[in-house]
């Protein structure tokens, strides 16, 4: 209990810091002290720079927060209900999913939100409505069986994308692949709110879920005969888990690694109990990505990197660090 | 009646294949029941309806008097816990940890524990001697340290039945008689019933006090080792010579497999004492 309290407080701390940061800094390159005055309220700033952080910025940075959290609690979850470790929040095929429809969406001409956004929220949910109705109760609760229709479903969508971009040739390509990469440089106060009102309500509920994502760990019988309603978990799990990550993913497209990293990266930290990984996940997950799209879009010298780039760039090796060590 | 489990008719199929045939018997609050019986005799199976794993198909089973489907999950396992053959972990819990998951039938809807429920957890793991590898990762136990893990965790539940699936099968003598002896202890100290699925035949006779001994899913003989554990019995089960007698410690019958270059040589011993 207090264990779970103090970690989550020195989480906060440091995810409140990397906000200060991602709202202070950035490519305008004004100064430091006139970005604090700004932030502080103060009369005689710049009223270019008070527009960009808190119209560009400020915006930004929540929606890296709320997508960082929600990948990696998505990761988390996929790993505990698949007992699979390699498993991430796309494994049951939601990115590609929801790629499709957003391609769709480019192709008809939509505008990128909500237009595109919702398309390929669609795409997602006809994914999982697709993998829902091609596997029975029997295969659900059979970890492989899930696992592989997934894989298979993230295969056939993957050639869909591809066969499109392949018949696409114009301008509209770039902006494919812009969206495949994932980024978060088109946020505004108005997607925040909406992405937030989505996915709060399924860490809420995740965290209810989270011991019994423990026992599950254990396995099926011990987790049954310890209490766990297996097919009611399970199916609350996955529902609420592609909901949230299709959310996230339908906003800025699917940034790779945080959902692999992050909850490998915590785990070999803090340990296995999932009732101190989930807040932890959400926290660190959220600082992670801030920092991430703090790098994308400062370190070029000139436009920005696609966010996916920098979390994969950075995680990767951080994380094989991590494991040499703990191994030793 | 004093019945702590009680099956009238019970079947169970894995599609067509019928594994348990019409059983119907009682076990008595206190008993130590063990079932033994040759493979694919339904051994685990049973053992697995009485869990809550599987639901029966057919006929009834009762758990103090009141049918398996009136219990909810959560009651169930503050009623009956189980512990498994030992299987691989693929996430590394604590000790510590995982006995304390026994406490989840118990807890609130967050599902974090008090300190009572940390106490419970201390005296579990105290009883089955493993309070000095509180904090090292299940997966690095060996097997006899495990096995004491996951009895503490059951303890935990506070259940009234304790079901065991091969407790000793791939422990080493000493840790066999350990493991034993803790499930009688357990059975005296908290008046608890054991039902415990068993390959062993002589560990069977001198811990059991009611035995049921299957075959193709059906009952051989069930009552006390005596009764049970004759040549007639076990020869109609296992279909392989055996030679039965006393233990030299008294009371038990001992049941001895003959090795097949044995038997010509030993015709006439074959069926003594049964």
């Amino acid at each position: 209990m207090k264990r779970i309290f103090a970690i989550s407080f020195l989480m906060l701390i440091f995810l409140m810091g990397a906000m200060f940061f991602g709202i202070l800094m950035g490519s305008t390159g004004s100064g430091l002290k006139e970005a604090v005055h700004s932030l502080l309220g103060a009369r005689d700033t710049n009223p270019m720079l008070h527009a960009i952080i808190w119209q560009i910025r400020f915006p930004r940075v929540l929606l890296a927060i709320l997508v960082g959290a929600a990948l990696s609690l998505g990761g988390l979850v996929f790993q505990a209900l698949l007992r699979n470790p390699l498993a991430e929040p796309y494994i049951l095929g939601i990115s590609s999913g929801s790629g499709i429809g957003a391609i769709i969406g480019i192709l008809a001409g939509l505008s990128r939100f909500p237009g595109v956004s919702l398309a390929a929220f669609a795409g997602s949910m006809a994914t999982l409505l697709l993998l829902l109705v091609m596997s029975s109760e029997q295969t659900i609760l059979k970890r492989d069986s899930l696992l592989l229709s997934g894989v298979m479903v993230n295969a056939f969508c993957a050639a869909l994308i591809m066969f499109l971009i392949s018949i696409t040739q114009d301008s509209r390509l770039h902006n494919i692949l812009f969206w495949l990469m994932g980024d978060l440089s088109m946020a505004d106060m108005g997607q925040v709110i909406i992405l937030g009102v989505t996915i709060l309500p399924c860490f809420i509920l995740l965290f209810f879920f989270s011991n019994s994502m423990n026992l599950l760990l254990t396995g099926k019988e011990m987790a049954q005969t310890t209490g766990v309603n297996i097919k009611a978990v399970t199916a609350t799990l996955l529902i609420a888990t592609t909901l949230m990550v299709s959310a996230t993913v339908s906003h800025c497209g699917p940034i790779g690694f945080v959902g692999l990293v992050i909850p490998h990266l915590l785990r070999l930290i803090l340990g296995s109990d999932h009732r101190l990984l989930v807040p932890a996940c959400i926290l660190g997950g959220g600082t992670y990505m801030v920092l991430c799209d703090l790098l994308a879009r400062t370190l070029p010298g000139q436009g920005e990197m696609p966010a996916g780039v920098v979390t994969a760039m950075i995680g990767a090796p951080l994380f094989i660090i991590l494991l040499k060590r703990k191994g030793r | 009646m004093n019945r702590a489990v009680c099956t009238r008719n019970l079947s169970y199929s894995y599609g067509d294949i019928e594994v348990l045939k019409d059983l119907s018997f009682s076990v008595y609050k206190g008993d130590f029941f063990v079932i033994i019986g040759p493979n694919g005799s339904g051994k685990t199976t049973l053992l697995k309806l009485i869990s809550g794993i599987f639901e029966p198909l057919k006929g009834t089973l009762e758990i103090f008097d009141r049918p398996m489907s009136h219990y909810s999950r959560r009651t169930l396992a503050k009623t009956v816990a189980f512990v498994p053959q030992i299987a691989p972990i693929d996430f590394p819990f604590t000790v510590t940890e995982l006995v304390l998951m026994g406490r989840s039938p118990h807890l609130g809807i967050l599902g974090l524990e008090q300190e009572r429920d940390l106490e419970i957890a201390m005296r579990a793991m105290a009883f089955t001697s493993v309070e000095h590898l509180a904090d090292r990762k299940v997966d690095q136990l060996s097997g006899g340290e495990r096995q004491r893990v996951f009895i503490a965790k059951a303890i935990c539940q506070e259940p009234q039945i304790i079901l065991l699936d091969e407790p000793t099968a791939s422990l080493d003598l000493a840790h066999q008689a350990m493991v034993m002896d803790l499930m009688e202890r357990l059975k005296g100290k908290k008046a608890l019933t054991i039902i415990m699925v068993s390959h062993d035949i002589n560990l069977a006779a001198m811990y059991g006090n009611r035995l049921l001994l299957l075959k193709e899913g059906k009952i051989v003989s069930l009552g006390p080792q005596d009764e049970v554990l004759t040549f007639e019995t076990l020869e109609k089960a296992y279909e392989c010579p055996l030679l039965v007698d006393e233990s030299p410690l008294g009371q038990f019958q001992r049941v001895t497999l003959v090795p097949r270059k044995f038997i010509n040589a030993h015709q006439k011993i074959l069926g003594r004492g049964g």
